[in-house]
């Protein structure tokens, strides 16, 4: 016991939330999103219905990350939120907003287009604040004796705007291929049009991301293109090129699953480029994920709770995709 | 006033607004899950209809009621790191475990249990639903209890060391951060207001209906389940404020001194001030009307026992005497209705004049609101009462704040007052929409909305009326 690298451990189950939520609550969103092109009347209530049973699951995982970070990485919790603080604070009322407005969208038939645009906007809003967040990370964030030492626009800069609109793609992709999955007819044909655009500008964007990364400073460059890791990095973008390739092959021959199974593999080849470039830090270029962590007390208190109850939580939300397997049909699950 | 419109004044503003916004949903949800469990065991147990159909009618407000619950918490979750951040990087490993676990509890009834209590009984069975129900209402319990616990640390701390950073780290062990003295008693009153608050909601509905039909089944079982409630468990929670008050006294006495706006000392037996208006600047209370004695005999159970007075204390660890001692007063006089509708119901009860009472249920619908009043009061009272620190005795609140500039912290501010007003305004509405419809016999139209997996703001999951659902009713699924 005394062996464990609980802050090394704990960092891994962060990124796992992180990405959960990402892969979860990455679709939904990009549902939101999109909701504008998709016609309103059935395209659109179809496409609403397929993830109204998921989406407040999914935000849940949000919270997991909040939580966890406060309890483990106090200090990392308690910089990068003051460092991003409109970014959060848009970020939290966007969500809000949509969780209300998905409410109200079928008990309120009367104002159904105020409540699609609500959605919409605070979808786009929260993703937006998201992507410039890890952006914002990703540039590094000023510290001065374990305190936020910048000002309060410091996140914003070309790179963090530029991931911020990377992400927005990324799930409107994730929704398109999600609807792919879960609706037919007409707005499956619109979905397959949709995923193919936002395919190529997700893919454009990834590559964007990734030239302008290792600029950013020369620590990355040196993470990315240095021997001998780099045999290991160079695997990234070859997986990158393979996924697209599947993802394109799939798209034509009309699979169903297989699109939307690739973009959530661009989305994990991307977070893992994500964490070999801040790798070891917390919080670039100062606080590494040993600095940022709790004493060892706090840690292992809460991971005898973590280690029982997330297997447990895992294996529920999988049971209820499963549940809400098929194809959604226009009157939504009743 | 504008002097001190500063970030942090602006920060504790937002931490007020968004958790008093917040704390009306969860106190809601504590008292009506273990009402819903109530319903389902006497319905199993009775198999009456009118069991089934109350648990029908309460399970759709309960569901709204719990989203927003739900949706207004993950706010509070990043308001520690944006408005709090040096509080978070002091505090965290001691209280950030324990908002952890709140948080796995949490999640842990959401995606189990509250998604088959909404998936309907046809589809889960009699035992698995009512097992379903019963965590539900014990999740509700265990989630106060973690976050309570954090709560009454910051009152109370115990179990702490600090370390070179700074950081108040766990110390021997966390049963004594956990355990810290005002937290049983923090505890036990909280969630016994959380059913107050429930029971007279409830009773306030149903005094709703009862006035426009006398008959309603529904209506009256409710109402007289509330108002036994409200008659038997008052006095129980006026005892428990009584101890809890004595423990603040023994840990926090400027938060008491201000509630009662004892500014001076009273060397022999203090008076109860019952009102008056506090004046800091001046150290005294104009206008006060006071009964001699009596505070020492509350406080101390001796009329003659002395008791100090705020002036005992430095300046600058003054509460807020006015905010707290108005607080505590609406609490107290709120408790004090309730204790006198509890009685006046239990007259009408027994003069066979419960259903008929025209004016009992237009005092009872007065008082539907008054828990969540109550709560937020009291609230106000142990919060406010704490300042100006924010771990008692040891963290200012001025050292806890972020380093935000005022514009940001009010932009924040303003944003959150508007999008809460429209959004939480709405769900309000609509809660209030639901309770406006009287129960009834056929109490299973669901709404026209989809199923949710895991049920963070779900849809009541209602099978059709046609499916034989009021054959259900009757206790044969």
């Amino acid at each position: 016991m005394e062996s464990l690298d609980l802050p090394l451990i704990w960092a891994g189950m962060i990124c796992f939330s992180v990405f959960a939520y990402v892969v979860l609550d990455g679709f939904d969103l990009g549902v939101g999103i999109l909701s504008p092109v998709l016609a309103p009347g059935q395209e659109r209530d179809q496409a609403i219905n397929s993830i109204a049973p998921f989406w407040d699951g999914n935000e849940t995982w949000l919270v997991m990350g909040g939580g966890g970070l406060l309890a483990v990485f106090p200090l990392a919790y308690a910089i990068i939120l003051p460092a991003t603080y409109p970014l959060m604070i848009a970020m939290l009322l966007g969500l809000v907003f949509r969780g209300a407005a998905f409410e109200f969208r079928w008990r309120d038939p009367a104002h159904q287009p105020l409540w699609d645009l609500v959605i919409t906007v605070g979808s786009t809003v929260a993703a937006l604040a998201q992507g410039i967040t890890i952006g914002a990370i990703l540039q590094g964030i000023e510290v001065e004796n374990n305190a936020y030492a910048g000002g309060w626009l410091d996140w914003l800069s070309p790179f963090s705007v530029l991931t911020g609109i990377a992400v927005v793609i990324g799930y409107a992709l994730l929704g398109a291929t999600w609807l792919i999955r879960k609706t037919e007819g007409g707005c499956q044909r619109h979905a397959h049009r949709l995923a193919y655009r936002f395919g190529i500008a997700t893919v454009a964007a990834l590559i964007a991301v990734s030239l302008a990364t290792p600029f950013l400073n020369h620590e990355y460059w040196r993470r990315w293109f240095e021997m001998p890791q780099v045999l290991l990095t160079a695997q990234v973008p070859l997986l990158v090129v393979l996924c697209t390739g599947v993802f394109f092959w799939s798209l034509r021959k009309g699979h169903e699953l297989l699109p939307f199974l690739m973009a959530l593999a661009l989305f994990l080849l991307g977070f893992v480029g994500l964490c070999i470039s801040i790798f070891p830090h917390m919080i670039p270029p100062s606080i590494t994920l040993w600095e940022a962590a709790a004493p060892r007390d706090s840690q292992l208190f809460l991971l005898v709770g973590a280690v029982f109850i997330i297997p447990v939580i895992l294996a529920y939300t999988g049971w209820a995709y499963w549940v809400f397997r098929g194809k959604v049909g226009t009157e939504g699950y009743h | 006033m504008f002097e001190h419109l500063d970030a942090v004044f602006l920060a504790r503003v937002q931490f007020a607004f968004t958790v008093s916004f917040h704390f009306i949903f969860p106190a809601f949800s504590i008292g009506l899950a273990s009402y819903l469990m109530v319903l389902e065991g006497l319905w199993l147990k009775t198999g009456r209809g009118v069991y089934a159909n109350l648990y029908r009618y309460w399970l759709k407000i309960f569901a709204v009621g719990f989203g927003m619950g739900v949706v207004s918490g993950i706010v509070l979750s990043y308001q520690f790191g944006t408005n709090w951040s040096e509080f978070s990087h002091k505090a965290g490993p001691v209280i950030g475990p324990l908002m952890g676990y709140e948080v796995i509890t949490a999640f842990f009834l959401e995606a189990g249990f509250l998604g088959v209590m909404l998936f309907g009984i046809n589809k889960v069975g009699k035992r698995l639903h009512f097992f379903a129900t019963c965590m539900v209402a014990l999740g509700t319990v265990v989630s106060a209890f973690w976050i309570l616990s954090v709560n009454s640390w910051m009152q109370t701390p115990t179990g702490f060391e600090i370390n070179d950073q700074g950081q108040f780290i766990v110390g021997d062990s966390w049963w004594d951060v956990i355990f810290n003295p005002s937290f049983p008693y923090r505890l036990v009153h909280t969630v016994t207001a959380a059913y107050l608050t429930t029971a007279f909601a409830v009773g306030g509905v149903g005094a709703w209906h009862l006035l426009r039909d006398r008959n309603n089944i529904g209506a009256r079982k409710m109402f007289s389940m509330a108002m036994w409630m409200a008659v038997i468990v008052t006095p129980v929670q006026i005892f428990v404020g009584d101890l809890h008050g004595l423990n603040t006294l023994e840990h926090q006495p400027a938060k008491v001194l201000a509630m009662e706006g004892d500014f001076d000392p009273s060397p022999d037996g203090a008076p109860l001030i019952l009102f008056g208006i506090p004046d800091e600047d001046a150290a005294t209370v104009h206008y006060k009307v006071a009964i001699p004695k009596l505070g020492s005999l509350i406080l101390k159970h001796d009329p003659n026992a002395p008791l100090p007075g705020l002036t005992d204390f430095p300046r600058e660890d003054w509460p807020p005497v006015a905010v707290v001692f108005w607080s505590f007063r609406v609490m107290v006089a709120i408790g004090f209705a309730m204790l006198a509708l509890g009685g006046w119901s239990l007259i009408a009860r027994r003069r066979k004049r419960l259903y008929a009472s025209r004016a009992l249920h237009r005092a009872a619908v007065c008082m539907g609101p008054a828990g969540f009043v109550a709560v937020i009061a009291g609230w106000v009272t142990t919060e406010v009462g704490r300042q100006p620190f924010t771990v008692y005795g040891l963290m200012r609140t001025v050292e806890s704040a972020s380093p935000l500039d005022a514009p940001a912290v009010a932009a924040s501010l303003i944003a959150f007052i508007v999008v809460y007003t429209a959004v939480f305004g709405m769900g309000i509405y609509y809660l209030l929409r639901l309770m406006g419809h009287p129960p009834s016999p056929g109490e299973s139209e669901p709404d026209k909305v989809p199923f949710h997996a895991a049920g963070i703001t779900p849809a009541s999951s209602l099978a059709p009326a046609s499916s034989g659902q009021g054959g259900n009713a009757h206790g044969k699924s």
